[in-house]
């Protein structure tokens, strides 16, 4: 007979807690006055930056010591400081990858367990039950680097689940999804509460997700201070617009789709001949793909079907298995496969943007960034200096130009990577899910960004699984059908 | 982390303690290293590849794996051909070079050392799972857990570690600055691949922290490491190889102390 | 939870977990960058070799550049130790050539960071610390490998070859390194660490 994770909710009280990180002047967060009863569901909701964040890691005791910043005020979780009951509070975050702490599945969701002292009999009956109420049903030595996005979401929370925690803090788990995963987890999230009966606090920007599932929503402003709580549907029919001004996906309130002057398409930039991808061997054979300017191609499938490869050979950045890519109408002067081209060609005809802005940034400030393909093009001081300039206006990276472009924050980073590829003016670009994450503000920016690109008479493949992009911008789409293996 | 996932058998040797087969490789190696003559290292080299057959390594995988021991046994012994301390007749001699008996002798010596410590380990540690000699390390040689388990919860990033460095590959490419400068351009990946692996060190961190990793409790260990007779036994075959060699050479009177030189 | 202190960190010896695993994934990290540099030195190595022997330790500091930086970021006991000490281990589950004595040489390289370290009590980390640490590091990776693997090698060759380890630890792991961590204090990668936020 499974033990049923059983854990009563838990409580949580802030009186005028602050928090300022060591090193900095201002305080992330000045006076959080909040109350939240055992069991209840909370959705904290604010601007990027409100320190949603900051609270919930708090919550979990995991802010650091005296040496990585001060508090004040008081925080508590059942009635204790929460370093004081280490494991009465389950933290889950954003980024899949790096919350997988072993290599086996079961090893993994023991992990907590060892930690707290159980004894082996019951860790691992812990670990059965916990599996089971998060929905994977996968064998204790399954490798865990062999999980999907959402699986390892859920194998987190699983982990988390063992501990028996009666809090369950939430930092963005479904930011980082495709939407299979998004309800893979909200799900999971869904029969666990039932079954145990914790208290959840869960921050996300896209609201609709969770809408159904809490019972009620605080937002944060800008200091901390609360600016409105009550229940779903109170909170977002008063707050309603002013969060999605603030980059909330709040539903009834999206973002403005961008308005295309759309023209008959001319002029055939790039297409592909029985195109076959993939790494060593073929993942994916007989693409037939055309790519004209003013038009934008859409990507799509479920995660791991290929379509990053894809667009890596369409970039010509990753050699074809079979087949051929050729680039008819960009290739002024050059043969006809980008492949062949170098790296110094590539600049002015195809443009990459990444999924991971920060595998493409290589200078030490946002304008050195900016320089770097104006630079490898041989132009001149005054053009590099005028076309950074140009795009530091478009994209509003003006007042980050002596940044390092580390430090932005997420949306900036996305800007700043569209930024270097346009600054050599390709007429294709490839973009791998440049919305994957994004507020709506940011989300609304790109959109606009991308159809005036494609006015202007530039090609956009875009890879992604963002329907409403798919939507707002897409003249075709190209769907690859899950790999089976 | 395909590059470091153990083979797996039904033979012996997959059960055996990956501490034991530690101890046993650093024991071998430690007795070898102390002379540079190639009795030793030859017969301790014929006996472990009649161990290598017992332990059930299929050929390619062996030869896949200890490439990098092949490649660099003959480059070690050429230097010393060429550089090593004269001794007995010159064969040829320019400049720094002097190839004589002696340095031929100490080449072959060298060559077959090499060979002698670096395959067992090799055979040893491709049959270890990461996770069991972290268990082993805690919970037999008594190392403090934050660090084995932060360890090996790093260790498991490679995977990630190697798919970003892939990426910032493909991205110096798309960003121009591909064609020329390829040291350059490898201190640059260097530098970006360290900025994202502290990163993902930080979040790893604090997910452990989260599982209330680091903390004052004492730690109970899900998955018990033990050693058991099979384990002492490896340790035993490995020290009777290591002292037979040993011996053999000092008996034929080519023992050479590695510091007496 | 009130708070009583200033606003300044105070200074403590006692590993955190962040400490802990970021010292692993810096170690780590050099271990794929060494692995890396191996495919892109050899063919350099000879040529070098060739011309002045013993002169290719001059490329081998990029080995002792985990204990330095490991050093710096860190800044606790056993920082440059441990560092080194998962490089080689890395190393070693790659295919390294000398099994578990890479572990050993790993030992050695970063015992020698370590005790520059200490002599300045872990409380002095600038350039010329950074230099010394890096320099006496190449030293003992030089003792090391002179006395187990080039057993038998002339003078000549051992006298070039520990002049050329010694500054090449200097250079490349002791103001490489130094240079590494400001510019991973730039980026805001150490932010969680005493050496990202001093300016």
């Amino acid at each position: 007979m499974t033990s049923q994770p059983v854990s009563a909710g838990a409580s949580v009280d802030a009186r005028g807690w602050g928090w300022r990180h060591a090193g900095r002047d201002g305080w992330a967060l000045s006076s959080v006055d909040i109350h939240i009863d055992p069991g209840e569901r909370v959705l904290l909701l604010g601007a990027s930056g409100a320190g949603k964040s900051t609270l919930i890691h708090a919550l979990a005791g995991v802010l650091g010591g005296d040496d990585e910043g001060e508090s004040r005020g008081e925080l508590l979780v059942n009635g204790r400081p929460p370093e004081a009951g280490r494991g009465q509070a389950g933290l889950v975050l954003q980024d899949p990858d790096s919350q997988v702490i072993l290599a086996r599945v079961g090893d993994d969701v023991a992990f907590g367990c060892e930690n707290l002292g159980v004894a082996r009999d019951e860790t691992w009956r812990r670990v059965a039950s916990s599996l089971d109420a998060v929905g994977l049903d996968l064998p204790l030595d399954h490798p865990t680097s062999a999980l999907s996005g959402g699986q390892k979401q859920r194998l987190a929370l699983a982990g988390v689940l063992a501990m028996q925690p009666g809090l369950l803090l939430l930092d963005e788990p479904t930011a980082n999804l495709d939407p299979d995963g998004v309800t893979e987890v909200r799900d999971a999230v869904g029969s666990v509460l039932d079954q145990t009966g914790s208290t959840l606090i869960v921050i996300e920007h896209r609201v609709a997700v969770w809408k159904d599932l809490v019972t009620r929503v605080i937002v944060l402003g800008a200091d901390g201070e609360v600016t409105a709580d009550g229940t779903p549907a109170h909170v977002l029919g008063s707050a309603g617009e002013r969060l999605a001004a603030a980059g909330v996906w709040v539903p009834g309130f999206p973002p403005a789709y961008p308005v295309r002057r759309r023209e008959a398409p001319v002029e055939l930039l790039l297409h592909t001949e029985a195109l076959a991808i993939g790494r060593t061997s073929a993942v994916r054979g007989g693409i037939e793909l055309e790519i004209r300017a003013g038009q934008a191609l859409a990507i799509t499938g479920p995660n791991g079907s290929g379509k990053s490869t894809l667009g890596l050979t369409l970039a010509g950045l990753v050699t074809p298995v079979d087949g051929r890519v050729v680039a008819d109408g960009l290739r002024g002067g050059l043969g006809p496969e980008p492949i062949a081209w170098r790296s110094r060609d590539l600049l002015t005809r195809i443009g990459s943007v990444f999924q991971d802005p920060e595998h493409q940034f290589l200078a030490a400030t946002v304008r050195k960034e900016l320089a770097i393909g104006p630079q490898a093009l041989r132009l001149g001081e005054a053009e590099i200096a005028r076309r950074i300039d140009e795009l530091a206006e478009r994209l509003r990276l003006r007042h980050l130009l002596d940044a390092n472009p580390f430090t932005l924050s997420g949306g900036e980073k996305r800007r700043l990577s569209v930024a270097t590829v346009l600054a050599t003016r390709p007429r294709l670009l490839v973009l791998d899910e440049p919305t994957f994450g994004q507020d709506s503000r940011t989300w609304a920016e790109l959109a606009s960004l991308l159809a005036e690109l494609l006015d202007e008479g530039s090609a956009i493949v875009a890879i992604t699984h963002d329907a409403e992009l798919v939507d707002a911008i897409a003249d075709a789409e190209f769907r690859l059908a899950e790999l089976v293996s | 982390m395909s590059i470091l996932a153990p083979i797996v058998g039904p033979q012996a040797v997959y059960r055996i303690n990956p501490v034991s087969k530690f101890i046993t490789a650093f024991l071998l190696s430690a007795v070898l290293v102390l002379s540079i003559d190639w009795v030793s290292a030859s017969v301790a080299l014929a006996l472990e590849l009649v161990l290598f057959l017992w332990a059930g390594v299929s050929f390619r995988t062996f030869v896949a794996r200890t490439l990098p021991i092949w490649i660099a046994a003959p480059l070690g012994a050429f230097t010393i051909l060429l550089y090593g301390r004269p001794s007995g007749e010159t064969h040829l001699s320019f400049l720094l070079v002097h190839i004589t008996d002696g340095s031929i002798e100490l080449a072959i010596a060298t060559l077959l050392r090499t060979l002698a410590i670096g395959l067992p380990a090799v055979v040893l540690f491709i049959t270890i799972d990461p996770t069991d000699l972290a268990d082993g390390f805690a919970q037999i040689l008594r190392l403090p857990a934050r660090f084995v388990y932060g360890a090996l919860a790093a260790l498991r990033l490679i995977g990630l570690f190697l798919d970003d460095w892939r990426s910032l590959e493909l991205a110096r490419r798309a960003r121009g600055v591909a064609d020329r400068g390829r040291i350059r351009r490898f201190a640059s990946q260097a530098f970006a691949l360290f900025v994202l692996s502290i990163r993902r060190g930080s979040k790893l961190a604090t997910a452990m922290e989260a599982r209330g990793f680091g903390g004052s409790t004492p730690r109970t260990w899900a998955r018990e490491s033990r050693l058991r007779w099979p384990d002492a036994a490896l340790i035993v075959i490995g020290v009777l190889v290591a002292l037979t060699a040993a011996t053999v050479s000092i008996a034929t009177g080519h023992w050479s102390f590695v510091a007496a030189q | 939870m009130t708070a009583t202190t200033t606003a300044r960190p105070k200074v403590t010896f006692r590993w955190r977990v962040v400490d802990i695993v970021v010292a692993a994934v810096i170690g780590v990290a050099a271990g794929l960058v060494f692995f890396g540099w191996n495919q892109v030195y050899n063919p350099l190595t000879a040529p070098i070799e060739a011309a002045l022997p013993g002169a290719q330790a001059l490329l081998w500091g990029v080995w002792l550049i985990a204990g330095v930086l490991g050093g710096l970021v860190i800044r606790k006991p056993g920082a440059a130790l441990f560092v080194e000490l998962v490089a080689a281990t890395v190393s070693a589950l790659l295919g390294a050539a000398w099994g578990p004595l890479t572990l050993e040489a790993g030992l050695v390289q970063g015992l020698g960071a370590e005790l520059v370290f200490l002599v300045f009590l872990y409380g002095n980390w600038r350039l010329y610390v950074a230099v010394l640490a890096g320099a006496l590091s190449g030293l003992a990776m030089a003792i090391n490998d002179l006395v187990l693997w080039y057993a038998g090698a002339a003078p000549a060759f051992a006298t070039i070859y520990t002049i050329s380890s010694v500054i090449s630890g200097a250079v490349i792991a002791g103001l490489g390194s130094w240079a590494i961590v400001r510019g991973l204090a730039t980026t805001g990668a150490l932010s969680r660490f005493a050496s990202g936020r001093e300016a």
